[in-house]
């Protein structure tokens, strides 16, 4: 269910989390902290949680928010869960290749592919 | 000491604009404003831009974060030139300084998980020249137009 001041958007299918950005510049030193945090208890609320973020509204980041991801997998992983990327942008995916961040991350081209990757539970 | 403008980057000190900011997250999203009206308006293209958003954005958060160590009674000194051709910019923080090269390498394995330390890659991976003066306080980035700076 949407909540309405929230940085993101949130919905189950298929036993997976769907997470998209509710804002263009969300990924800006400013929100990270606040994103962070609500990622985080989403998390903490669902041990064992599969969890899609997609990337589709997403035109800029910084080094911040890729530390935010790292900190978002290491309790995921915690929760053994699994995390996907999705609909990452060209200049995006060249931060995480720049990065080498592409080799932590599980991400995939399209959300179809990703809820493909996440099996049957 | 403050360094004047590199003399391989190709301008003059008095085309500089200076912009100081209080030390903080939200006053340092003001030179960008005025920064990428200026790149929009020479015609840089998108990629580019992408490039010294992002290095820049780095480069304001490690002088808030690091150099000022989020002290709101400190500034950020900002000075930039965007031509045709090719784009200026310095930061200098209030801090004390630190050296580059003794970064550790946010690429090596043992470091990927490292929440932190990927700025001064950043911002070297997408400015065409990087120079650090002073205590290492003041920095200078180059970016000149159809520079990506991918390194693929």
């Amino acid at each position: 269910m949407d909540q309405p001041s929230s940085h993101l958007k949130v919905r189950q299918s298929d036993q997976v989390t769907l997470v998209e950005f509710a804002d263009r510049k969300i990924l800006e030193e400013l929100s990270i902290q606040e994103i962070g945090d609500e990622l985080g208890k989403l998390v903490s609320a669902a041990p064992g949680i599969r969890i899609l973020l997609s990337f589709k509204n997403v035109d800029h980041l910084s080094s911040a928010a890729l530390g935010m991801l790292i900190t978002l997998q290491k309790k995921v992983a915690e929760q053994h869960g699994l995390l996907k990327l999705s609909d990452i942008n060209r200049q995006i995916f060249e931060v995480f290749k720049i990065t080498r961040l592409n080799k932590v991350f599980d991400i995939h081209d399209s959300a179809d592919q990703a809820m493909a990757g996440f099996g049957r539970a | 000491m403050i360094m004047g403008v590199p003399e391989e980057f190709g301008v003059s000190e008095a085309s500089l604009k200076e912009i100081v900011v209080a030390s903080d997250l939200r006053s340092a999203k003001l030179p960008e404003g005025q920064i990428l009206a200026a790149l929009e308006q020479s015609g840089y293209d998108p990629d580019t831009i992408f490039a010294i958003k992002l290095a820049l954005e780095e480069a304001m958060t490690n002088a808030v974060r690091h150099g000022n160590k989020g002290d709101p009674t400190k500034k950020v000194y900002v000075k930039f030139a965007v031509n045709p051709q090719r784009v200026i910019i310095m930061v200098r923080d209030e801090g004390p300084g630190f050296s580059v090269d003794a970064v550790p390498d946010c690429t090596r394995d043992e470091n990927l998980h490292k929440t932190n330390g990927r700025g001064t890659m950043l911002i070297r991976a997408y400015m065409t020249r990087v120079v650090y003066a002073g205590a290492g306080n003041e920095l200078w980035m180059m970016k000149k137009k159809d520079d990506p700076g991918m390194m693929d």
